[in-house]
């Protein structure tokens, strides 16, 4: 990244890069992981292993109330978490941008009509969108959480997309592409889209913190992806019951659920900062 | 003045139209039937029964024709009744309202509390340790959900040393320090997010406003520098700052039904959460456009603040 | 007050003022030196960036930031105040020093209303009641000539015109009685009509009160008549200093002769480059070698670029001192002057066409 080449990046923040990068490879690989175990597999059953367990050589991070690794259940719940914010990040990017860029750049009716739209949509509290579609979808699998999740995110990259591309109409080389009647599509994707395009960067690694929130926050409330497959939230939501008898199995997908949005926040404000530093020094 | 506030009127009223219509297309298209809350399934035998029913609930009206009937109905205040309960909408929200406008509240004010001096400290000793330690705290604080911090809150404060209690809730009227021991956990696990974005934003513009001339010239008046940071400062950035909260509202409002479910609270997150389950969906349909209501009305608000606080917008309208 | 009403109330020496910025370090002032005694009037003119500002502000210990620096010595009634701890400035800043700044529009918090803004330090410093500071407001804002000074008291800044704005600032700096006023540019930002009542009032106030008053200003109209003593900065330094009389009487050098060629006609916008004086301000960071404007000067010579002339008195007058190798009016300037003419130098070329082409 040009960016870090004028401000150096504090020790802190790569220790949240790697956090990150771990947690991107776990979901990705967790299949092809040596000795990461089956998150489903109810050792009990087996008499394999304990229910509330310990942590120990055969369970690094101890069992849950179902006798199941729970190393392995963070690692696979990570795929949720991911899965979803990537999806918003992407849906959200992708027509978000194109929505606010064009009404940001030709103005108008088309600008009046998106933009109440997007006020109505946001006038809705996020969560209180999100119980609701997903209770009326009914099937509950990480496709359609994504789905939604991804289709909710429209509206607030719009929003942003389209200040971007106000600012950035104005700009003297969409003025001189004007004047020179150039296509107004052409202008459209050949420089408006482009310059807003690091604008929206920034913003998709916030929102990708506040995405995992709320999934989060869904899958607490049992919303999210179907129990048995596994999701930080409804790992802390199985284990809170229990959580006189062992406190454990709250703390670690808790833990993991903090660090992750933890490193996306305190990454996307090196970014931010190093912008800054950057434009300040033009 | 007044034209603008008319104005204002309008849109909300607008506004609100298009939601609650979104919601009734959402909670229509919810896959179970009504039905199966009205009559229990083993009931449904009775053909004339039900059929009888539908009528009666008006269940077999195409949809366009169902929503202007609520619409009229909402705009006399008649929101229907519950299908669950069978106690009407409205009724149900006012007797939950207290309960969440109480934590919301609460949130609100502890937040601001602690934000607004944390933010003019990390503001007025900007690069300092003192500026690292409040910017790392808050970014901290951005990163743990409500369920989380709520969770721990309870196993700390009501497990461990048994100070308050877990879940439940007190009434006002059950006096006010029982009202306060249940209140203060939830209010403390959605206080920390909320903290962090208002420390966030006080620090940003009070370093803005720190840069500005009439700061400059108080400071050359000999006023202690306290006096400047909370007269001089933090007015401007107050003006900010209500901005914001009313923009959160919307995300703290979701954050209500997180934790109104953790600690049992019989609030209206609880409630809508409820009828989420239960497909009850007058109630879902009431509760939403309820709460877009108050969001969209916060914020009509907060323009109007925001205009008596500021005397230059108070003067151009 | 400890020095009773004569003998030197300000006293400065060997001022240096730096910031320092990613590119270097920005000298804007170096090494400024003056008196001023009680009850007097010090004009400090220079165009724009010449580092007038700064020098104020670091005498008044106003400087922002944690990157600038200011060595020397400005002893204040005594004490030297570069030395004070904070707190003991808080209790100058009102009773002892105040400042009215350039732009009465930034230079007031728009969201408190002129009473609270003019009483607040008042009652800060004397301790008087509201109703006892209200009745102080009321008499500030009729003495600086405001209309209806008890309604002002309950006005927002923007409901006043620029030059009432400027004169509540100076209401608000008069209010504790200070014994020393800093008026940086107090009218460059205000209508050409309104500028003349504000140094008026300013001169009024000065004489009234008896209090010394450092007046800045780009324009060395707005010292002639108004200030006992003038000093001319040019990039940080003081050129020529001398009673203000001596100065018009026979200014000796170059920069402040093509100072007083560009003072601004009544039809023309105040703040416009100074459009007589040919080339730009050196660079503080690193400032040239020689006479600072040498670069720009029509009379210099290779000497002039080489070695830098020292702040010196000549001749008869003590009191009348410049800093210049080929001061006006001398043999060595005429003579460099032709030379310059006609090598083509373009400061030369373009004092000479003003002039009429004389020589
Ligand atoms: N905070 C600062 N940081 C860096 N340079 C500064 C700062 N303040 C003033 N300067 C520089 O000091 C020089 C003198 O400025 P100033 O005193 O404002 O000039 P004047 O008042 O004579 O117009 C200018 O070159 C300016 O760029
Ligand atoms: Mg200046």
């Amino acid at each position: 990244m040009a960016a870090g080449t004028r401000l150096r990046m504090p020790i802190f923040t790569r220790l949240c890069v790697v956090w990150l990068a771990v947690i991107v490879l776990g979901a990705v690989l967790a299949d092809f992981v040596p000795g990461l175990q089956d998150p489903n597999h109810q050792g009990f059953l087996f008499g394999t292993s304990k229910t509330n367990d310990a942590p120990s050589w055969a369970h690094l991070l101890g069992t849950d109330n179902n006798s199941r690794d729970i190393l392995a259940r963070i690692v696979y719940g990570g795929r949720v978490s991911l899965v979803v914010a990537a999806t918003a990040v992407a849906t959200g990017t992708v027509f978000g941008m194109l929505f606010g860029c064009f009404v940001g750049y030709v103005r108008g009716k088309a600008d009046a009509v998106v933009m109440s739209t997007v006020d109505v949509i946001l006038a809705f509290p996020g969560l209180v969108l999100l119980l609701t579609v997903v209770t009326l979808l009914g099937r509950r699998d990480l496709v359609v959480i994504a789905a939604v999740v991804g289709f909710l995110s429209i509206p607030p990259y719009t929003r942003v997309a389209r200040a971007q591309a106000l600012a950035v109409s104005r700009r003297e080389f969409v003025l001189a592409a004007e004047a020179i009647g150039t296509k107004k599509r052409t202008i459209l994707f050949r420089e408006v889209i482009p310059n807003c395009l690091p604008g929206c960067m920034g913003y998709a690694l916030v929102n990708a913190a506040v995405i995992i929130l709320l999934e989060g926050a869904l899958a607490f409330l049992g919303l999210s992806v179907q129990p048995p497959t596994a999701s930080w939230g409804n790992m802390v939501n199985a284990a809170r019951v229990d959580i006189q008898i062992n406190f454990w199995p709250v703390v670690w997908p808790s833990l993991a659920l903090v660090f992750t949005v933890f490193s996306l926040n305190n990454v996307g404000d090196f970014i931010r900062r190093s912008r800054a530093v950057r434009s300040a020094a033009l | 003045m007044l034209p603008f506030i008319a104005k204002r009127i309008v849109r909300l009223a607008a506004t609100l139209v298009a939601v609650s219509f979104l919601t009734f297309l959402l909670v229509n298209l919810l896959p179970g039937d009504a039905i199966n809350a009205l009559i229990p399934i083993d009931a449904q035998q009775d053909r004339e029964f039900v059929e009888q029913v539908r009528e009666e609930w008006g269940l077999n009206d195409p949809m366009l024709v169902r929503y202007a009937r609520w619409l009229g109905d909402a705009a006399t205040g008649d929101f229907g009744d519950s299908i669950v309960t069978s106690r009407t909408v409205s009724d149900e929200i006012f007797h939950r309202l207290p309960v969440t406008a109480e934590l919301m509240l609460v949130t609100v004010g502890l937040s601001v509390l602690l934000a607004v001096p944390l933010g003019v400290a990390a503001a007025y000793r900007e690069g300092t340790r003192v500026d690292q330690f409040v910017s790392g705290l808050s970014q901290v604080f951005l990163s743990i959900p409500g369920f989380v911090a709520g969770l721990f809150l309870i196993y700390v404060f009501a497990m461990k040393l048994g100070w308050l209690p877990a879940t439940g809730w007190n009434r006002l009227s059950d006096g006010l320090l029982d009202n306060l021991k249940t209140v203060i956990l939830p209010a403390l696990s959605l206080a920390l997010i909320e903290i962090a974005v208002y420390t966030r934003v006080v620090r940003s513009d009070v370093i803005g406003t720190l840069q500005e001339t009439y700061v400059l010239s108080a400071r050359s008046k000999g006023l202690k520098d306290r006096y400047i940071l909370f007269r001089h400062c933090l007015r401007p950035s107050s003006l900010t700052l209500i901005t914001v909260v009313g923009l959160n509202i919307g995300s703290l409002l979701g954050g209500t039904v997180v934790v109104e479910f953790l600690f049992a609270m019989p609030g209206l997150g609880k409630r809508l959460l409820d009828a989420i389950f239960q497909r009850d969906f007058m109630m879902v349909q009431g509760i939403t456009v309820f709460i877009a209501t108050v969001y969209v009305a916060v914020n009509t608000l907060v323009d109007l603040v925001y205009m008596v606080v500021d005397p230059r917008i108070r003067k151009a309208d | 007050m400890s020095g009773g009403t004569v003998g030197t109330l300000l006293e400065v020496r060997d001022l240096h003022t730096t910031f320092s910025i990613p590119a270097g370090d920005v000298r804007a002032v170096r090494g400024v030196s003056f008196d001023l005694e009680r009850g007097r009037t010090l004009g400090i003119v220079g165009e724009s960036g010449s580092g007038k500002t700064v020098l104020a502000r670091s005498i008044m210990r106003l400087n922002i930031g944690t990157n600038v620096t200011t060595t020397g010595t400005a002893t204040f009634d005594g004490r030297d105040v570069l030395s004070l701890p904070h707190a003991a400035m808080q209790d100058l800043w009102g009773p002892e020093m105040a400042m009215v700044f350039q732009d009465p529009m930034t230079a007031l918090n728009p969201l408190v209303r002129v009473g609270r803004q003019l009483t607040e330090h008042l009652r800060h410093h004397l301790g008087v009641s509201k109703a006892e500071a209200d009745r102080t407001a009321v008499e500030l804002l009729r003495e600086v000539r405001i209309p209806e000074p008890e309604a002002r008291l309950r006005a927002y800044p923007h409901e006043l015109s620029g030059g009432m704005r400027q004169r509540v600032c100076i209401a608000i700096a008069l209010a504790c009685a200070p014994s020393l006023l800093f008026a940086d540019e107090p009218t460059t930002a205000l209508d050409v009509t309104v500028q003349h009542q504000i140094l008026n009032l300013l001169g009024r106030e000065q004489a009234d009160r008896d209090m010394a008053m450092v007046l800045v200003t780009h324009d060395l109209g707005v010292v002639a008549g108004r200030t006992d003593e003038t000093l001319v900065m040019y990039a940080g330094t003081v050129v020529e200093q001398a009673p203000t009389r001596a100065l018009f009487a026979d200014m000796r050098h170059p920069y402040s002769e093509a100072l007083l060629r560009s003072i601004p006609r009544t039809n023309r916008p105040s703040h416009t480059r100074l459009a007589a004086i040919t080339g730009r301000p050196p660079d503080l960071i690193a400032p040239p070698a020689g006479c600072a404007f040498s670069p720009r000067c029509p009379y210099a010579q290779d000497r002039c670029h080489e070695e830098a002339p020292p702040l010196a008195p000549s001749g008869g007058d003590a009191s009348h001192a410049f800093a210049c190798w080929t001061p006006v009016g001398s043999p060595e300037a005429a003579e460099s002057f032709a030379r310059n003419v006609a090598d083509g130098l373009p400061s030369a070329v373009a004092v000479d066409l003003a002039s009429g082409g004389a020589s």
